[in-house]
């Protein structure tokens, strides 16, 4: 009996089940009993958390600083000075970029003063006409790739423009120039230096880990605390939110350069730098551009969250549509957003992946054409902008800057087409999503909350140790204590119930969609495409259409989690059905197996490993969906968060929370991590 | 081109006892051991020797080949001498500086003027061109970019490229790879040239071609070579001597023909024994000192000419062939009976013994 036990896993998983369900029927619900509910010791948590930063901010260091208005030396927290001088230059980098875009006034005060830009009215940057930018945002497509990029880049700034969406894209593009670049240098600094230094790399690891899944929103009030309110402060959280992705593809991506090629490089009598420069990094390319390219998204899904702490721009509007529920306009909004993400995204990469042609005719006209042609688009702009003057008499100047929302719109026929929907499927809509909350979502949700914590522990840490043994148990039962010990173990059941719902749904969706596609290279191809297109739209856009359908409901954020989720669940499943080698199953159908028994039998086995982290990013994608889905209405650990927001003395409840949430992910992590990388090292997979 | 002639110049490279051991405590392990290292008591203590105690020196001009199997320490020793991998103890001389005691910036320098390496892998930067990639030790030397491009495209016509100046790595065949990865080391004309198992991942017909190429290269720019292999037919096609390496001993550091007359160690008596030696052995290693007394005829045979290429001629000779050297004088003579003994006699008696 033991020894069965000892040697079968699945036998120890089913006396693991039983001892579990025993435990939920045996311990009685009732307050006061350790069982049933741990006290919360860390409630103080928050509380010492605020007072810290508090004194961080407030206290700590003072030194003396001159202040030119009063004309004297003060003292001041040099903590404070430091956040306000990092705010000052991001502000100031932002207002630029915006300025030259849009045009305005405050970079020249930066330089002169208010008083001096107020009496000289001309002291004004111009905004460059939208054809301008348009045309030139074309000929660097075209410079960059050719003129597919270029076409489609013209057409995606036509398309903003004549939306009346010009000025917030704008305001938004000028924050996402700064964040991205700033997070991609950062990410590839830190990336260079853990791929150097094995000490850093092991410093930087678990900080990335916890980095990478604590939710967006608990990055806000720190930053907002450390950075006040604005575009700068959001596009700081973007930055830390931004960086961790780019610092681990960017050691990801040294690591798998072959030994080989940097001796050469070495050889080839390269300096430290230009080994780095122009050896490692270059072919390291592949995956730091997969780093890239989420910096970007990031970015952009970034864009709606930052706008709760004052960054101005796409977010904010979309942010206000959807809370007055006008979904066709918060769709055209959503539509700029995912084609500003696309446009950037195509050209960095086209920019990374550009080569030199030495044998080309030299002239001067031959190198300067790229320059050349944005001048005469610049001039023909300027011109068209200064006609528009005369022929827009009254009103705005389409030629110069479509005002806000006053371009074309299609909002109305949106519109229209929800309440059709309504109107037509209202009942079998509502009864459908009745039936969903009442007899699904709400028993599940019970039974979630009439787990003892006691039971909730047997059952991960088991799993844990059943798969790692018992450093993992540990590991899971740390992440869970800390939850447990925190005032909001009620809230974390809630979050993992819809969690693990998505999940099951998203893992259903996934693999079978995944298998399917795996059949054919064809149409394995169109399926990772559009992965890779669904996952350059920020998380937040995936809720204007369940919202069109199911309103504010808990069934409206499930079916955002399972569509958002269901993108790494398919793309793993794919990945991993398609790396099984083709001897294999040639081997296979010579055995006699049929297409069948062949999945079963040999690609499911070989590729389970893979789907197993295909399942563990659908988890990491599920729980920040969950805590986005607030926005529209939950009760869990995210709604906690938001609140936290817009509370005085947030830091510490939004840090602690967004911890709780992180080691849900990190407890779910730690055990499919563990068990795939056994499998993977038993079938001979690395 | 003969080891004899250059020996009378200093050594290019001079290794005095280098050991390289791999291992956490290796340094450690290393001053306690006063010198004397015994691979086993290492590996016990969580080291690996990876180079033990190698003694030797390439002399300009010499193409020194270092033959072993897979782990046999050749590439561990190879990275030493080009100090990719830091020696753990010993003394490695390039041109008479010790490499070991260089500063990062001297290695550099050294590596920038005078050292070349070709690898297994052919080690091409992925997102350079033909073209780029070969001006790329040029270019990190500061040469200006136009003079690179002009060197580059000389020297990809060198290695018979033209053409494909702007392919990329992933677009040519592996001997195409390789050729750009020869003209890459070769591009600062470096007068050590080190290459590390460079035909080893080549099909058999284009490995052939290559080493042709590669004997071609060399007859034209005489650099001073090591070169390291598993294969000992070619380190005898190729080598001017051969250094044999097994558990990072250097068994045997002699000529092609020593090595296959006299194996010095029962390791390499293994490599040795099937080795087609008429393919290998020059008429100088089966020659009698005496001079003919009467020349017949006009038959002669060059001293350095391969056993296999004039043995008809020799074979059906009645009287001793004259040799000459390079110059045309006669310096001995071969008998027939002398090329069949060579050929065939060690071996008979061996095969006999092993049927009995």
């Amino acid at each position: 009996m033991i020894e069965a036990l000892q040697n079968r896993k699945y036998l120890q998983f089913f006396l693991l089940v039983a001892v579990f369900l025993l435990l939920c029927l045996l311990v009685p619900q009732s307050e006061g009993n350790w069982l049933w509910r741990l006290p919360p010791l860390l409630s103080q948590l928050p509380i010492i958390i605020n007072n810290s930063v508090d004194y961080m901010m407030f206290e700590w260091w003072p030194i003396e600083v001159y202040d030119p208005d009063i004309e004297e030396y003060e003292q001041k927290p040099l903590l404070r000075e430091i956040t306000r001088g990092i705010s000052g230059v991001v502000l100031f980098l932002i207002e630029l970029v915006r300025e030259i875009l849009l045009g305005g006034v405050k970079t020249i005060v930066t330089f002169s003063g208010w008083d001096w830009a107020t009496e000289n009215q001309w002291a004004r940057w111009p905004a460059l006409p939208w054809t301008v930018v348009a045309g030139g945002a074309a000929i660097l497509g075209y410079a960059l790739s050719g003129i597919g990029l270029a076409v489609f880049v013209g057409a995606a700034c036509v398309y903003i423009a004549i939306f009346g969406q010009w000025e917030p894209s704008m305001q938004t593009l000028s924050f996402v120039l700064i964040a991205a670049p700033v997070a991609i240098l950062l990410g590839l600094a830190l990336g260079v230096w853990g791929y150097k230094s094995k000490r850093v790399e092991a410093v930087l690891n678990p900080l990335l880990n916890v980095a990478q899944i604590v939710p967006h929103f608990s990055y806000l009030i720190p930053v907002m605390v450390f950075f006040g309110i604005g575009d700068h402060a959001g596009a700081i959280a973007t930055i830390i939110f931004a960086t961790p992705p780019m610092v681990r593809l960017t050691i990801l991506g040294l690591k798998k350069v072959p030994p080989e090629v940097a001796e050469a490089g070495l050889m080839s009598g390269c300096s430290d730098w230009q080994l780095l420069r122009q050896v490692l990094i270059p072919t390291a390319r592949r995956d730091i551009l997969i780093g890239v390219n989420q910096v970007i998204m990031q970015c952009l899904a970034m864009v709606v969250i930052a706008s709760l702490i004052g960054a101005k721009g796409l977010g904010n509007d979309l942010l206000i549509a959807l809370n007055r529920l006008r979904i066709g306009l918060a769709l055209e909004i959503g539509i700029c957003i995912v084609l500003i993400a696309i446009v950037l995204d195509r050209l960095s990469l086209a920019w990374a992946n550009k080569q030199t042609d030495y044998f080309a005719d030299q002239s001067f006209r031959e190198r300067h054409k790229y320059s050349l042609w944005f001048l005469i688009v610049f001039v023909a702009g300027v011109v068209l902008a200064w006609l528009g003057s005369f022929i827009f008499r009254e009103g705005f100047n389409y030629l110069y800057l479509i005002p806000h929302n006053k371009g074309i719109t299609t909002a109305a026929f949106w519109q229209a087409g929800v309440d059709w929907i309504w109107d037509t499927f209202f009942y079998s809509l509502k009864g459908f999503n009745e039936w969903l909350i009442v007899e699904v979502l709400i028993p599940v949700k019970n039974a979630y909350l009439a787990m003892p914590v006691v039971a909730t522990f047997t059952l991960a840490m088991g799993a844990g140790f059943i798969v790692g043994g018992i450093r993992s148990a540990l590991i899971v039962g740390f992440f869970l204590l800390f939850i447990a010990l925190t005032e909001w173990w009620d809230r974390a059941l809630i979050t993992s119930y819809l969690v693990t719902m998505a999940v099951l749904i998203s893992g259903f969706i996934g693999i079978v969609v995944g298998t399917l596609c795996a059949q054919h290279a064809a149409s394995s191809r169109f399926i990772l495409t559009v992965c890779d297109t669904f996952q350059t739209f920020p998380s937040f856009i995936y809720l204007i259409p369940v919202m069109m359908l199911f309103g504010v409901t808990d069934t409206s954020v499930l079916i955002a989690i399972v569509v958002y989720s269901t993108i790494p669940a398919t793309r793993y499943t794919v990945e991993g059905l398609r790396s099984v080698p083709e001897a294999l199953h040639d081997a296979a159908s010579m055995s006699g197996v049929n297409r069948l028994q062949r999945w079963l039998s040999v690609e499911l086995p070989l590729s389970f490993p893979h789907m197993a982290l295909g399942i563990n990013q659908t988890v990491v994608f599920a729980l920040s969906m969950v805590i986005i889905g607030a926005m529209i209405g939950t009760d869990d650990l995210g709604q906690l968060i938001l609140k936290s927001l817009s509370d005085k003395a947030g830091v510490g409840n939004g840090l602690v929370l967004g911890f709780c949430v992180a080691f849900i992910g990190l407890a779910i992590d730690q055990i499919l991590r563990t068990w795939a990388n056994q499998r993977k090292q038993a079938l001979g997979m690395e | 081109m003969s080891s004899a002639d250059s020996k009378s110049n200093a050594p290019v490279i001079r290794c005095e006892s280098v050991y390289k051991v791999f291992g956490d405590n290796a340094a450690r392990m290393m001053r306690e051991s006063n010198g004397v290292v015994d691979a086993e008591k290492f590996q016990q203590a969580g080291c690996i020797v990876g180079v033990d105690n190698a003694s030797f020196e390439v002399f300009p001009g010499e193409l020194l080949i270092i033959m072993g199997l897979s782990g046999s320490g050749k590439s561990t020793l190879l990275r030493c001498i080009s100090r990719l991998t830091q020696a753990t103890a010993g003394k490695i001389y390039i041109e008479g500086a010790d490499i070991l005691s260089m500063s990062n910036k001297q290695l550099i320098e050294l590596r920038r003027s005078k050292m070349g390496m070709v690898f297994q892998s052919f080690a091409l930067l992925p997102h350079k061109t033909v073209l780029e990639n070969i001006a790329f030790p040029l270019q990190v030397k500061g040469v200006s970019l136009n003079d690179s491009i002009l060197r580059a495209s000389e020297m990809i016509d060198l290695v018979g490229l033209s053409g494909r100046q702007n392919y990329f790595p992933r677009q040519l065949s592996g001997g195409q790879q390789q050729r750009v990865g020869i003209a890459r080391s070769l591009a600062i004309e470096p007068d050590i040239w080190f290459l590390d198992e460079p035909f080893s991942a080549l099909d058999p017909l284009i490995r052939k071609e290559m080493q042709d190429e590669f004997l071609r290269l060399q007859s034209v720019l005489s650099k001073t070579i090591l070169f390291v292999t598993h294969d000992f037919d070619e380190a005898l096609r190729l080598a001017d001597r051969i250094a044999i390496m097994k558990d990072g001993v250097i068994e045997q550091l002699d000529t092609p023909a020593n090595i296959v007359l006299n194996p010095a160690t029962e390791y390499v008596r293994k490599f040795t024994g099937e080795v087609p030696r008429e393919k290998v052995l020059k008429i100088e290693s089966v020659m009698d000192d005496d001079i003919p007394v009467s020349v017949d005829g006009s038959l002669t045979v060059p001293k350095d000419a391969i056993v296999e290429t004039v043995a008809e001629a020799v074979l059906n000779s009645t009287a001793p062939v004259p040799v000459t050297d390079s110059g045309g004088n006669i310096v001995g003579s071969v008998r027939a009976s002398r090329v069949v003994s060579m050929l065939f006699g060690g071996r008979a008696a061996q095969s006999s013994a092993q049927s009995s």
